[in-house]
């Protein structure tokens, strides 16, 4: 790992004038991404801005007809929300699902989102309820924040503060786990609110996490897994590596969107 | 340089490191509790694992800079001031829940936090689902299932 300053600020404000003043900085939040490539020597920060002492940014909290969780919250914490689990287990399960229980004691929603890991399960959440994530600056729509692999619409010094998710009265997710990396090697969240009908997928796209407009058509009719029997997706734009070809990707998306609309209407 | 301060199985340590130095850096070489072991170093073996204020981490996925003020606890801080074991480490002697042993100070650390979630009565499928980040490089997960189930019992009692 290369060397870097070390900062820790207490409120959003001076860890924004932090990254203002040093430029190549990063903010650090779990550290579960980040220290892992920096060990690799594939990303060198000039500085580390610790979030961890930063009020304000963690806890899930009930909002109306939304449940609003600050970036900081660690994936265990979202996982054994009480709130989360009455009013929308299908998101609960997300975090619980992520990878081994010391990295959910360590890693953040604020993390996991602003980093955008093509395999990673929160980007399938927040693109599959339509979450809204809540910077410093601004508000975006999760169909205008996930931008490509490891990219996302965040700025030069923007910190996500927290998302906020509508509750969905359907909603599931489906995962199947790459046996070693615990990652997504794909996944699928649906999810069913008044007319508006979600399928997201993350791991399989070469492009990271993604909408299937023609499974959320045919779903409009009848919300279940009868509704799409039949139906594939091309595998052209499918990730392609040693782990599956484009092919077994594109016919896993199919079996898990059924898997979760299932689970959805149990 | 900086300066880390934090409070290691009960005791109040100070140690200069740099800001790229890991937690688990800081514990083998500046402080010599090379209990805490390194696997991977890539956050996937669990060998390294320790409490971070009660809760169980990755230590080589931690800088120490992000514990000043922290309370940690690694396995030398287990046992009794006599020698005494605790009674996780005693289920592992006990049911043979080791064989080189260098995974086990980090399978004992996570298998305490497997109870301080789970309880103290634990089924084979939640102790095997629960070990997901550790790894045993000798594959003597039986015994360690095994020790993990009596242990939590025992801290019953
Ligand atoms: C062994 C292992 C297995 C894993 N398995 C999975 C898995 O199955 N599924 C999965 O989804 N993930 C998995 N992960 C990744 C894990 O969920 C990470 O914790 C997460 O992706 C990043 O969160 P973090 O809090 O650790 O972020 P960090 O590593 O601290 O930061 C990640 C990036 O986000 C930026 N950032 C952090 N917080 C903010 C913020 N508030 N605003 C703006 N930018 C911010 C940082 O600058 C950095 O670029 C795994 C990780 C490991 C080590
Ligand atoms: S050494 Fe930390 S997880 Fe392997
Ligand atoms: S006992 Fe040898 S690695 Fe587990």
């Amino acid at each position: 790992m290369y060397n870097f300053t070390f900062h820790r600020p207490t409120t959003v404000r001076q860890a924004a004038g932090l990254l203002a003043r040093n430029p190549d900085g990063k903010l650090l939040a779990g550290g579960h991404s980040l220290l892992p490539v920096m060990k690799q020597r594939l990303a060198q920060p000039s500085a580390l801005v610790d979030l961890s002492l930063v009020e304000g940014m963690t806890g899930v909290e009930l909002k109306g007809r939304s449940v609003v969780i600050g970036a900081m919250t660690r994936h265990a914490d979202v996982a054994k929300s009480d709130v989360l689990k009455e009013v929308m287990p299908g998101l609960a399960a997300v975090p619980g699902s992520v990878g081994d229980p010391q990295v959910r004691n360590r890693g953040t929603i604020g993390g996991s989102i602003a980093n955008n890991d093509p395999n990673a399960d929160y980007p399938a959440a927040c693109l599959g309820l339509g979450a809204t994530i809540i910077t410093n600056k601004r508000r975006i729509a999760a169909d205008d924040f996930f931008q490509g692999m490891y990219t996302t619409a965040l700025e030069d010094g923007e910190i996500i503060v927290k998302v906020s998710f509508p509750i969905a009265k359907k909603a599931a997710y489906e995962k199947f786990k790459h046996p070693a990396s615990g990652f997504a090697l794909v996944g699928v969240f649906v999810s069913k609110r008044g007319s508006d009908i979600r399928v997201a997928v993350t791991g399989a796209g070469s492009e990271g996490v993604f909408r299937v407009p023609t499974f959320e058509e045919a779903l409009k009719k009848r919300f279940t897994a009868k509704s799409i029997e039949g139906m594939t997706i091309p595998a052209t734009g499918m990730n392609s590596d040693i782990h599956a070809s484009p092919e077994y990707r594109a016919h896993l998306v199919s079996v898990l969107t059924k898997r979760a609309l299932n689970k959805a209407n149990a | 340089m900086a300066t880390v301060s934090m409070t290691v199985n009960g005791k109040a340590v100070t140690g200069d490191v740099e800001p790229r130095t890991l937690l688990v850096q800081f514990l083998r070489e500046n402080l010599r509790l090379t209990g805490t072991h390194v696997g991977c170093d890539t956050s996937q073996c669990g060998a390294c694992v320790i409490h971070l204020d009660g809760i169980a981490a990755k230590a080589c996925t931690t800088l120490a800079l992000q514990c000043e003020g922290a309370s940690i606890t690694t396995i030398e801080g287990l046992a009794e001031p006599d020698g005494k074991l605790h009674p996780m480490q005693e289920a592992f002697r006990e049911h043979h829940g080791l064989q080189c042993g260098y995974c086990t100070p980090g399978m004992i650390m996570s298998a305490l936090d497997i109870v301080r979630r789970n309880g103290n009565n634990l089924d084979e499928h939640t102790i095997r689902d629960q070990l997901d980040g550790n790894i045993c490089r000798c594959t003597g997960y039986h015994n360690i299932v095994k020790a993990i189930e009596a242990g939590a019992k025992a801290m019953a009692k």
